[in-house]
């Protein structure tokens, strides 16, 4: 294959039926939709009002049963009801925060990939920083002093902290673009930078772009997950996967069923969130078909 | 080598300090201090809390605190933590040990598992075996690390309670015990936490590693092989596997903060007394000191891990040795 | 006759693509004699690699050798062969030297340790043995201080090095069949010269026969005493050496002939061929070569051509046998007369 064409739409093409053809595609994506629909329509199809507690004595802990298919919790309230709404926050959390993050992920690539000299440079050294600090502890740290924070500044902090892998695959991206051709003979034809950038540059780093953005949404699932697991996510009464499994994380041994269904519910999504970005990528992306 | 080394090192010095100036800010301009979470309790009076503040330098302006924090962690000195009453270098340090124990661990049995299950993958790839793998694997990776531990504890612990429930020696026993039956009472400890973290890492190495194998697999020198006369199993085992070790190599970078994440939950679940647990505990009370010097230490981690990988890739590569 | 080392009969090796199937070698048949040399000339895709790479079945799936096929070696049909027993033929009873010789050596082990291993795995002989006979080898491929050049890695060697350290593997158990793939194709032309003097040196000193595959003429001038030439998966046309450059017959030998520089002439420009080799999964009907061909007339479209026997040991898949006076009107060939009305 010639390297010089820009391949934008007849990869999509080829990408598209690579894709089609993927049973594990057509699976994963089916089982994110079944996650997905029931918790988006969460006031309509939950049983119970996720934090009401009706009998703190007498439905407190309940085993599974037809009336609470996954059984109560410590506080009486209908686990089922709060994995539904949980899901409804834990997935927005995640998809906010997702943009978020390959927004900046992606303008700040760019940016360091098509600045030349000291300017690129300096961006590079900033971003070789920001790489090597642990997400989570720095999470932890954070929460931990601003622990009365509003959920939207929650979101917004997951995604400041999430995009700098992003950056470097576009940066790379864009520098690999940079020498190509199609770039260069569109800037001998005098093309102006920033039309070049929007034009050329941008149309040929989506692929990366678009697999980040679905393990990323996987990712900032299980991290929320943990965070209000640790008490520092989203607070009660507002249910999350991961305040969920908190709520029943000291008497998993006896009343298993108030921690497993929520973390069933997140590596469901997860799972399928992960297989879907395995499979964009390959399709997309065959020399980089491993999991970043 | 040593220019090289030289320079990766001072880069992450630099890298550091940058990431305490972030975190230093980050948690300074949080409203309220860790003496205003004590705010319950009604036996504190306002004069105490103020007579804290001032013990630990917040009453100051935050400038000055910071050029006195910044002192102070070039001095080695990374602060006096409130809520356990000691220098955070000190807890830190005595936890630091248990950690690494169970990091290392975590890294062999993950890193030996990867590979075991990769090699399995290419011998029958396209196979029922290398699709079950696969499965395995991405289920693995996007269980939430916490609450793979939970289970794990639950089963082997309390159902089927082959494993003792936490903690990294037996609070009673283990001083009474003699040299083997100690050593054997620290396998028995470490074994579950160990386990479950090299369960999480292990899809990370095995899906790097298939890929860095099948690739290997179809280059020319393994047609050289067969040509002449090495068998399938040594040719995957051998010269496939030689070649594919190289950019695994580079996984180290990214499986060390992974690990770490990883380990910040498995501790706390298994009440493993390393630093995920110390932070973990810091959180309630606002250790500001202590929680700083955990983001440091983690970082520093992370530079430790790549620069490792770095220097492990041109041990490995013949074609780089020349450099060193 | 005496039985030939080597005998290849009706050997077709197909490639079972989602495009369709690729008939890569199709249906064919040569011998080789004890230490005789035997060249494969054609262009690339006309089937001469994979050919070779069948004889040792190192084709991978989806490629097949077809049933019907036999090659038979030593007595014994290495088509039908289990798999261990044709390990123990392969780098020992039959060897063979790679065109790329960077890539086609491990880059992460030592050459001495390449060169040694194929010892390791058919000799009886402990590591050290192996080791000692490998510098042995290396040297006998002259290259210089071979003690110190088997503890380097490939990359610290030049191309032409790197070829020697292969032959020197090709040889290790003194096999009675080499194949050499292309194997001076990616050397300077100083250094093919040496290569190709090396190898004919040795068969002579050891007895071994040759196959050598490539893609030029002048190699084979040099070095084979037989010559296959062939084209669309087929035998096209075989004869000695001497016969084959004095009276080519096929039209596309001619067309390779053609195509070679001489210094005896001075010419305008270089011959060549017009045209391309058509995909392995669409061979046309009839004469796979007629729409390059300046003689090609109805019937080569209708009948596919046998393989004539036009004189002594001298064969030819052109029905110009049976009517040798056309050879006197040439014309454009179909793609170029394609070409002129496009």
């Amino acid at each position: 294959m010639n390297s010089d064409t820009p391949i934008v739409i007849p990869r999509g093409w080829t990408a598209r039926s690579r894709l089609i053809r993927d049973r594990s595609t057509i699976l994963a994506s089916c089982l994110l939709l079944a996650m997905a629909i029931p918790c988006f329509l969460a006031p309509l199809i939950s049983p119970y009002d996720p934090a009401a507690q009706p009998d703190i004595v007498g439905l407190q802990s309940v085993a599974p049963s037809f009336a609470h298919p996954f059984g109560t919790d410590p506080f009486s309230r209908d686990v089922l009801s709060r994995v539904i709404y949980g899901g409804r926050l834990s997935l927005t959390v995640a998809i906010i925060a997702t943009i978020v993050s390959v927004t900046l992920g992606t303008a700040y690539g760019a940016a360091a990939g098509y600045s030349n000299g000291i300017a690129g440079a300096i961006l590079q050294r900033i971003l070789d920083a920001l790489l090597s600090i642990p997400r989570l502890l720095l999470l932890i740290a954070i929460f931990a002093a601003w622990r009365d924070a509003p959920l939207f500044y929650f979101i917004l902090v997951l995604g400041f902290t999430g995009w700098y892998g992003l950056a470097r695959l576009v940066r790379g991206q864009v520098l690999a673009l940079k020498g190509r051709d199609f770039v260069q003979s569109a800037r001998a034809l005098g093309a102006s930078r920033a039309r070049i950038f929007f034009r050329h540059v941008l149309p040929n780093v989506w692929s990366p772009v678009i697999v980040a953005a679905t393990l990323g949404i996987g990712h900032v699932i299980v991290l929320e997950a943990g965070l209000s697991y640790l008490g520092i996510g989203v607070r009660q009464p507002t249910a999350s996967w991961g305040n969920i499994i908190q709520d029943g994380s000291d008497q998993m041994a006896t009343h298993w069923w108030i921690s497993f269904f929520p973390g069933m519910a997140i590596v469901l999504t997860v799972m399928a969130f992960n297989v879907l970005g395995d499979s964009l990528l390959k399709a997309l992306e065959p020399r980089r078909s491993v999991m970043e | 080598m040593a220019a090289f080394l030289a320079r990766r090192i001072a880069q992450g010095l630099a890298v550091v300090m940058l990431v305490a100036t972030t975190v230093f800010f980050l948690i300074h301009a949080a409203p309220g201090d860790p003496f205003s979470a004590s705010m319950e309790n009604p036996g504190i009076t306002e004069g105490v809390r103020a007579a804290w503040r001032h013990t630990y330098g917040l009453d100051q302006p935050i400038g000055e605190q910071y050029v006195h924090y910044v002192a102070s962690v070039a001095r080695g000195d990374l602060g006096f933590s409130f809520s356990l009453q000691r220098p955070v270098a000190d807890a830190l340090g005595s936890a630091l040990p248990n950690t690494l124990l169970l990091m290392t661990v975590a890294l062999a049995a993950g890193f030996f598992i990867g590979i075991v299950v990769a090699i399995a993958q290419v011998r029958r790839r396209g196979k029922p075996a290398d699709h079950i793998l696969g499965a395995i694997s991405i289920f693995l990776f996007s269980v939430p690390d916490f609450w793979l531990a939970m289970l794990i504890l639950v089963a082997f612990a309390y159902w089927l309670p082959l494993f003792p429930i936490g903690g990294s020696v037996d609070p009673v026993m283990h001083d009474m015990m003699g040299s083997g039956a100690r050593a054997l009472d620290r396998v028995r400890h470490i074994i579950l936490p160990g386990l479950t973290l090299a369960l999480l890492y292990f899809p990370l190495i095995a899906r790097h590693q298939r890929a860095a194998l099948l690739d290997a697999i179809t280059a020319d020198y393994i047609t050289t092989g067969r040509a002449k006369g090495v068998s399938e199993a040594h040719l995957v085992n051998r010269h496939a596997l030689r070649n594919a070790l190289l950019p695994i190599v580079t996984i180290l970078g990214v499986a060390f903060p992974a690990l770490l994440t990883g380990a910040v939950f498995v501790e706390n679940v298994f009440s493993w007394p390393g630093m995920g647990r110390l932070i973990v505990n810091a959180i309630g009370s606002r250790d500001y000191p202590l929680l700083t010097a955990a983001v440091l230490l983690g970082s520093m981690f992370v530079i430790v891990g790549s620069i490792g990988a770095d220097v492990l890739y041109r041990a490995l590569d013949p074609r780089l040795r020349d450099e060193l | 006759m005496t039985q030939p080392l080597l005998s290849v009969q009706n050997l077709s090796t197909y490639f079972h693509t989602e495009t369709g199937v690729a008939r890569s070698v199709d249906g064919v048949s040569f011998d080789i004699g004890e230490a005789e040399t035997l060249g494969i000339v054609g262009e690339s895709g006309c089937g001469k690699s994979v050919t070779a790479l069948s004889i040792l079945r190192l084709i991978q799936a989806p490629g097949r050798i077809e049933p019907g096929s036999r090659i038979e070696f030593e007595g014994k049909d290495l088509v039908t062969l289990g798999d261990s027993a044709m390990r123990e033929i392969r780098g020992n009873r039959i060897s063979m030297i790679f065109q790329e010789p960077m890539s086609a050596l491990n880059p992460v082990f030592t050459v001495g340790d390449q060169v040694a291993e194929v010892g390791r795995v058919h000799g009886t002989g402990s590591r050290r043995d192996a080791w000692n006979h490998a510098v042995e080898m290396l040297a006998l491929t002259g290259i210089p201080s071979p003690e110190e050049r088997a503890k380097q890695y490939p990359h610290q060697l030049s191309g032409g090095m790197r070829q020697r350290v292969l032959i020197a593997m090709a040889l290790m158990m003194k096999p009675a069949l080499i194949i050499a793939d292309e194997p001076t194709t990616a050397l300077d032309v100083t250094i093919q010269a040496q290569i190709l003097d090396l190898l004919t040196d040795l068969q002579k000193k050891l007895g071994t026969s040759i196959l050598m595959i490539t893609h030029d003429l002048g190699v084979i001038a040099e070095t084979a005493s037989r010559v296959l030439v062939m084209y669309g998966g087929e035998v096209v046309e075989e004869a000695d050496v001497r016969v084959l450059f004095a009276n080519a017959h096929h039209p596309y030998t001619e067309g390779l002939m053609n195509a070679m520089p001489q210094i005896t002439h001075e010419r305008e420009r270089l011959n060549v061929i017009p045209g391309t080799v058509p995909p392995p999964t669409a061979w046309p009907s009839g004469c796979r070569f007629r729409d390059r061909c300046p003689y090609a007339w109805e019937k080569c479209e209708k009948e596919h051509p046998p393989l004539y026997q036009i004189g002594e040991r001298h064969n030819s898949r052109c029905h110009l046998a049976v009517e040798p006076e056309r050879r006197a009107h040439p014309h454009l060939p179909l793609v170029e007369q394609v070409g002129a009305t496009l």
